[in-house]
């Protein structure tokens, strides 16, 4: 616990001294942030609302970019193996930057909000609670996913590669974009098999419209993230090597791809249900009859 | 006499289809500088991080203050220091922070102020591990090995790379040590750092323990002999010049003639002579006094040196 605790500070202080965290965890958010609200919504507090879910899931998405090149850079430049003399613990090591990765996340989420109250007169953020659960098991199961690309990938080159691919399906099948409501329906029905798209959608259910933590479209969201966080961190825990040489074991990315099972399991479900995607549908649809915000025809199956 | 505090029994390490260590055996004395001298490639590094607990060996048995690195990392860990060969830091970790960190893994700490000190590193103390010489990483490298107060330490290479002046510099810490009790394993490939330092020396070739006692009786052991190296200007065949005066033993490495001689000076007049009445000429000629690299020659027929 205690070399945890070291370590996770660590991870901060080096983090904050990165100039390419500034450009990464400060001025993309932002621009995202300003890009969907100012942009996108026009200014419009209910409109800036209902982007506040995909703008929030993108700062909270982002953060496994960072953390897998770093473990990974970390690995490559002999810095792990020094490590392994002392007593810290694959666990100490991973947990840390898990940790570290959501104290550094969490302010630009907050000032995210801060944002929308202050500069676009956003006066109601709906439910706080799901909200915050969401972006914390949010933070923690894709920084863990980042965990898993650097336990299955050697060189930073192959990390920003496998980063990239399986950073574009995230935002642009999901709704973190565009809105998932108006994606073509193949795309739709893809994008239930991603993790992101729960985020998403799910952090626009406790925004826009208010859902509680129990709603069926908060917990399962917060569920199968949950379930997925842990397998990921699990897996990484178990992959972990602090060898620059040591050979990533041939069924490591069977494994890794397991861990989409869960997303795969709840995507069949969501394609024969249709839940999230009418969910998706309903608030998309109430912008357009401002008078009834909270959309809550997602709870019918 | 008590137990050894670091045992090597038949050590064996394959990468692949190269065996790497190939049952080496060895005993280090508490209080002792232990050296393994051998070219790069000869097993060294291998054979200390598997004392280490970094990695897993394929036979034999090893035994550092009475734990298995296999079985017990953990408490191993706690008893051990090393300066590892090919590691780093990351670049943005000020020096004192990377002292602190360390020291704060473990049950017993040194001040790391004191290590500062100790190691010339107070005046950078602040500045980036990014922004230090070669030789300063090295220094914070053998200071961050000590910050557990360990009973064995390893320093593997702990100068390759620097140059002579640095290099020195940390002959000098670790002549220092030398006075502390403290167990010293180190490995390197430069004799002088091996004959300088080492109580006990292990030569390392291939992977197999070709020699081992102190530098001084490696030495006698070679007979003591001063070492010829002459540079012809056309090949000369090993046999005659084995009959020359004084001349105990002589052979080809890479294309120069090393003699080892009880006297050198009638040997190098002897020599002179005989090239003479073959037509052969003198390239070049040097002499060095006995040293830890004349048994390497005489074991393996080739040099420690690059």
């Amino acid at each position: 616990m205690k070399n945890f605790a070291a370590l996770t500070r660590m991870r901060i202080q080096l983090t904050l001294r990165n100039k390419m965290f500034l450009f990464f965890s400060v001025i993309m958010p932002f621009g995202f942030f300003f890009l969907y609200a100012g942009v996108f919504a026009k200014g419009i507090p209910f409109v800036v609302r209902y982007f506040l879910g995909p703008v929030i899931a993108l700062t909270v998405m982002g953060s496994f970019w960072g953390l897998s090149a770093a473990l990974v850079m970390f690995r490559e430049q002999g810095i792990l193996r020094r490590f392994h003399v002392t007593p810290v613990t694959p666990g100490d090591m991973l947990a840390s930057s898990i940790v570290a990765n959501f104290v550094l996340t969490l302010p630009t989420v907050l000032i995210e909000f801060l944002f929308a109250r202050t500069i676009f007169h956003v006066t109601h953020f709906g439910n706080l609670v799901s909200a915050f659960l969401l972006i914390a098991i949010g933070t923690m199961s894709f920084a863990s996913m980042g965990l898993v690309v650097a336990s299955v990938t050697n060189t930073m080159q192959e990390t920003q590669v496998i980063n990239q691919l399986i950073w574009l399906p995230l935002i642009f099948l999901s709704g973190a974009t565009v809105p998932l409501a108006t994606l073509p329906l193949v795309v739709k029905r893809v994008g239930l098999f991603l993790p992101a798209t729960y985020l998403v959608t799910g952090l626009q259910s406790a925004i826009f419209s208010s859902f509680a933590p129990w709603s069926l479209d908060v917990l399962l969201a917060l569920c199968s993230l949950a379930l997925w966080a842990f397998l990921t961190f699990f897996l990484s825990a178990q992959l972990f090597r602090w060898e620059p040489e040591s050979k990533i074991p041939r069924r490591a990315k069977l494994l890794a791809a397991s861990t989409a099972i869960p997303f795969l399991l709840l995507g069949i479900w969501e394609n024969r249900t249709n839940r999230t995607i009418a969910q998706a549908q309903a608030m998309y649809d109430s912008l357009n009859a401002p008078s009834k915000p909270a959309a809550s025809s997602g709870k019918t199956p | 006499m008590a137990s050894p505090i670091l045992q090597v029994e038949n050590l064996v390490k394959r990468y692949g289809d190269v065996e790497a260590v190939r049952g080496v055996s060895f005993a280090v004395e508490e209080g002792e500088v232990f050296g393994l001298l051998g070219p790069n490639g000869a097993g060294k590094t291998t054979t200390v991080e598997i004392l280490e607990g970094l990695r897993t060996p394929d036979g034999g048995h090893v035994s550092v203050c009475g734990l298995d690195p296999q079985q017990n990392p953990e408490a191993l860990k706690h008893e051990i220091g090393a300066a590892l060969q090919s590691t780093s830091l990351p670049d943005k970790l000020r020096v004192m922070e990377a002292l602190r960190l360390f020291a704060s893994f473990y049950k017993r700490r040194r001040n790391p102020e004191e290590l500062l000190d100790r190691f010339g590193l107070k005046e950078k103390r602040g500045a980036f591990y990014g922004q230090l010489s070669g030789g300063q990483k090295q220094r914070l490298a053998l200071a961050m090995a000590l910050v557990n107060d360990p009973k064995v330490v390893f320093f593997d290479e702990p100068t390759a790379g620097l140059d002579p002046q640095v290099r020195r510099e940390i002959y000098d810490i670790i002549e220092e040590l030398k006075g502390g009790k403290k167990t010293i394993v180190m490995t390197t490939h430069y004799i002088e750092e091996a004959e300088r330092l080492c109580d006990r020396v292990a030569i390392i070739d291939h992977g197999k323990v070709i020699a081992l006692g102190s530098p001084r009786e490696l030495k006698a052991r070679s007979g003591g002999a001063t070492r010829i190296e002459v540079r012809l200007s056309k090949p000369e065949s090993n046999g005659t010049l084995k009959t020359l005066e004084g001349v105990v033993d002589a052979r080809e490495v890479d294309g120069i003639y090393v003699i080892h001689s009880k006297r050198p000076p009638q040997t190098i007049v002897s020599m002179v002579k005989h090239l003479e009445a073959q037509g052969n000429e003198l390239v070049g000629l040097e002499i060095a006094t006995p040293s830890l690299e004349d048994v390497f020659i005489e074991m393996t027929g080739r040099r420690l040196r690059d």
